[in-house]
């Protein structure tokens, strides 16, 4: 016998161990960047601000508590960038949405109730007119959205050029209503046991990711959206209605986005023209750190979970520093998304040149 | 009447009609509310009037939509992060000024340092378009959002003021010269970026990319440094203009340095008639464009429109303007066109 007959189970063994590094070095390897980065990120963080209880685990529901508008959104910014488009538009839609809810409930004394389903309804309205440029005028998302960007931070500053805090009873008791889980309670300094709590967005934003989850993972649209974002050509060819597909997702953007931005304000509890700016890059930066790619045709919404956990475990992290200016989070962010930007293009590049090996040509 | 069908076609066929006519458009609306509007008046040995503010205010814009212009017809895509850049670059002027009676730097050494920072940011953002391969707008949007903030870290989160007098020489007027300086600048910067287009083969290089890349690239032309060295120029024409902005306050207020000017910037490239996704372009229309927008400015900021309002109308003009471009429309129109053509021969034949 030569030594080069292996054993059944040595074979699949083989199989196996090829298999996880295709898959690890795939695009689920941005996947395991992201998670590896955030564990990393979490540990040093335990290390390091100990004295400041970052172990306590109230201080890692904050960080979904603070970011659950940008989770929803994020969620969006997926769905929109797995079918190969774009939306810079989401920060002043969020702005928008504020300063609408702000100013339906402080001037126009109309119920909470009401305000949102009208605020929802100008999100599901704008997504689609932003959908229905893109993908029936064949005009360029970017183009569109940020035409849209800056057609929405002009009209928050149309509704009103001063903050208007609001104080509508039913608004603050969605906003300040704690449910508390029923583990991980300690004993405060006077000795009570005190439960960890989260707020209503926070169970809002992890059911749009799961709804979302399901959607590309287990419906006929959900995979059609990988289709079109893949190849918009081949999906046409297979008979695919590319057209209603990306006007659908703009739609489904346009609503996530305003519902984010409804859970936004729930946290600020007020709006100003300038709010929310730079929101949009955080979106497209945890959906990026997240493990999908701008080229569209690849992504999960569990990544983009993550990568909202990173940036705003580094949010968290810049203000226990405390001298810190609040920039820095921005600025760090920026560079973390321009180092994943370049990871992945590094990768593409990898994987055209190996099909060039092949003899196929891209 | 068949002949002045003809000249109506050959006239709204010439690329510089679009804006010429917005231009038009907006100037006879202006006189129509201030009829003193094209008055120009000598006071202390400078010239004042409507027409030399608009100029005066519009030549910052101007040298960013010229830097625009090259890198929308090279690349397809927009720089969005031009009105930061110049933030940036003010900022790191004034802080290397300093605010104290005289200079902390020589004049010109920071002046030359702010457009080395722009000229950095320009190498970033094209290396990641063009080496990287990211899409112009992604990449741009990292300093987009960055850039400010770098620039309230260099500031410090204050607004800064220059204090001697000579450091708004730049931004308003040289003492004895009655024509406002940025309008030499902005002239200079035109005319020496149409001699190096036009007098070397670079212009046509850059349509030949934007046009198709890929073919460019197989017939030899280096299609990378190409797009590379527009959005540093891009970034560089950035800076340029935020010395101006900066200039004229003799202050830096990061937060406000170039607000909201990467929509007018892409307004002016699409007014003038560029298409925006890339390829031909043209200098001259980007430039009427830029001053048609300055004077629409204007003319909203005396119907008492406030400049954080300004956005919501300019972006339903890009829409539009955009939305004509389209290849869909484009088709639509033509279609209706050659169905009421046809329809007319129809009639001539029954006759």
């Amino acid at each position: 016998m030569s030594k080069l007959q292996l054993s059944v189970p040595q074979i699949k063994e083989i199989h196996i161990l090829q298999r996880t590094k295709e898959k690890l070095l795939g695009h689920n390897f941005l996947l395991f960047v992201t998670i590896v980065l955030f564990i990393v990120m979490y540990l040093a963080g335990l290390i390091v601000y100990k004295d400041k209880n970052f172990d306590n685990l109230q201080v890692f529901l904050n960080l979904l508590i603070s970011n659950s508008g940008l989770i929803i959104t994020a969620v969006g910014m997926t769905l929109v960038l797995i079918i190969g488009g774009i939306d810079i538009s989401v920060g002043s839609v969020v702005a928008a949405t504020c300063m609408m809810l702000a100013a339906m409930m402080e001037r126009g004394n109309i119920g909470a109730l009401p305000a949102i389903l009208i605020v929802l309804l100008f999100g599901t309205v704008f997504g689609a007119v932003q959908g229905w440029l893109i993908a029936y005028l064949k005009l360029q998302p970017f183009i569109v959205t940020l035409a849209g960007m800056f057609f929405a931070r002009g009209l928050t500053a149309v509704i009103s050029l001063e903050m208007i805090t609001i104080t509508n009873e039913t608004f603050k008791n969605i906003a300040q209503y704690k449910i508390y889980l029923p583990f991980g309670g300690y004993l405060n300094r006077k000795g009570v046991m005190v439960y960890p709590y989260i707020y209503p967005t926070v169970i809002l934003a992890l059911i749009v990711l799961i709804l979302a989850f399901i959607l590309l993972k287990y419906t006929k649209f959900g995979r059609t959206i990988y289709a079109v974002g893949g190849n918009e050509q081949s999906a046409m060819l297979m008979g695919l209605n590319v057209k209603r597909t990306k006007f659908i997702v703009y739609i489904i953007n346009g609503f996530l986005t305003t519902l984010g931005g409804i859970a936004f304000c729930l946290n600020t509890m007020g709006a100003f023209v300038e709010l929310a700016k730079g929101f949009e890059m955080e979106a497209i930066a945890a959906t990026v750190i997240g493990g999908t790619p701008l080229t569209g045709g690849v992504g999960n919404v569990f990544g983009t979970l993550f990568g909202v956990l990173i940036k705003a475990t580094i949010e968290t992290f810049v203000s226990f520093q405390g001298n810190l200016s609040s920039w820095w989070s921005k600025i760090i962010i920026a560079a973390l998304l321009a180092f994943f930007i370049m990871l992945q293009s590094l990768l593409v590049m990898r994987k055209n040149k190996k099909s060039r090996a092949k003899g196929l040509y891209v | 009447m068949k002949s002045l069908i003809s000249v109506i076609k050959r006239v709204t066929k010439y690329q510089l009609f679009l804006p010429v006519i917005c231009l038009f458009l907006v100037l006879i609306i202006n006189l129509i509310q201030t009829p003193s509007f094209f008055h120009i008046t000598m006071k202390n040995g400078v010239f004042y009037g409507y027409i030399i503010d608009i100029l005066n205010r519009s030549s910052g814009l101007i040298i960013m939509a010229i830097g625009m212009t090259l890198v929308v017809a090279s690349s397809g895509g927009a720089d969005i992060s031009v009105g930061a850049v110049s933030a940036l670059s003010g900022a790191v002027c004034v802080a290397a000024l300093g605010t104290d009676e005289v200079y902390k730097m020589p004049y010109f050494a920071s002046i030359l340092l702010a457009l080395a920072v722009g000229l950095l940011c320009g190498i970033f953002n094209g290396f990641l378009v063009s080496f990287m391969k990211v899409q112009p707008m992604v990449a741009t949007l990292i300093l987009f959002t960055a850039g400010r903030g770098i620039a309230q870290l260099v500031t410090g989160s204050f607004i800064l003021y220059v204090k001697p007098k000579n450091f708004e020489y730049l931004g308003s007027f040289i003492p004895g010269v009655p024509i406002p300086t940025p309008c030499f600048i902005a002239a200079f910067l035109a005319f020496f970026t149409w001699l190096v287009l036009k007098k070397t083969a670079l212009g046509m290089y850059i349509q030949s990319v934007g046009i198709n890349l890929k073919a460019s690239r197989l017939v030899g032309l280096n299609s990378r440094m190409i797009i590379f060295f527009t959005y540093v120029f891009c970034a560089f024409c950035a800076a340029g203009a935020g010395l101006i902005s900066v200039s004229r306050t003799a202050s830096i207020d990061a937060n406000n340095v170039g607000l909201n000017t990467e929509l007018d910037a892409i307004l002016a490239v699409a007014i003038g008639g560029n298409s925006l996704a890339g390829g031909k372009f043209s200098l001259a229309g980007s430039i009427i464009g830029a001053i048609t927008i300055q004077a629409l400015t204007t003319t909203l900021y005396a119907m008492h429109v406030s400049a954080d309002q300004l956005p919501l109308y300019k972006a339903i003009v890009v829409v539009i303007i955009v939305a004509l471009q389209s290849p869909v429309i484009i088709k639509l129109f033509r279609s209706i066109k050659s169905r009421l053509f046809q329809g007319g021969l129809v009639k001539e034949a029954v006759k």
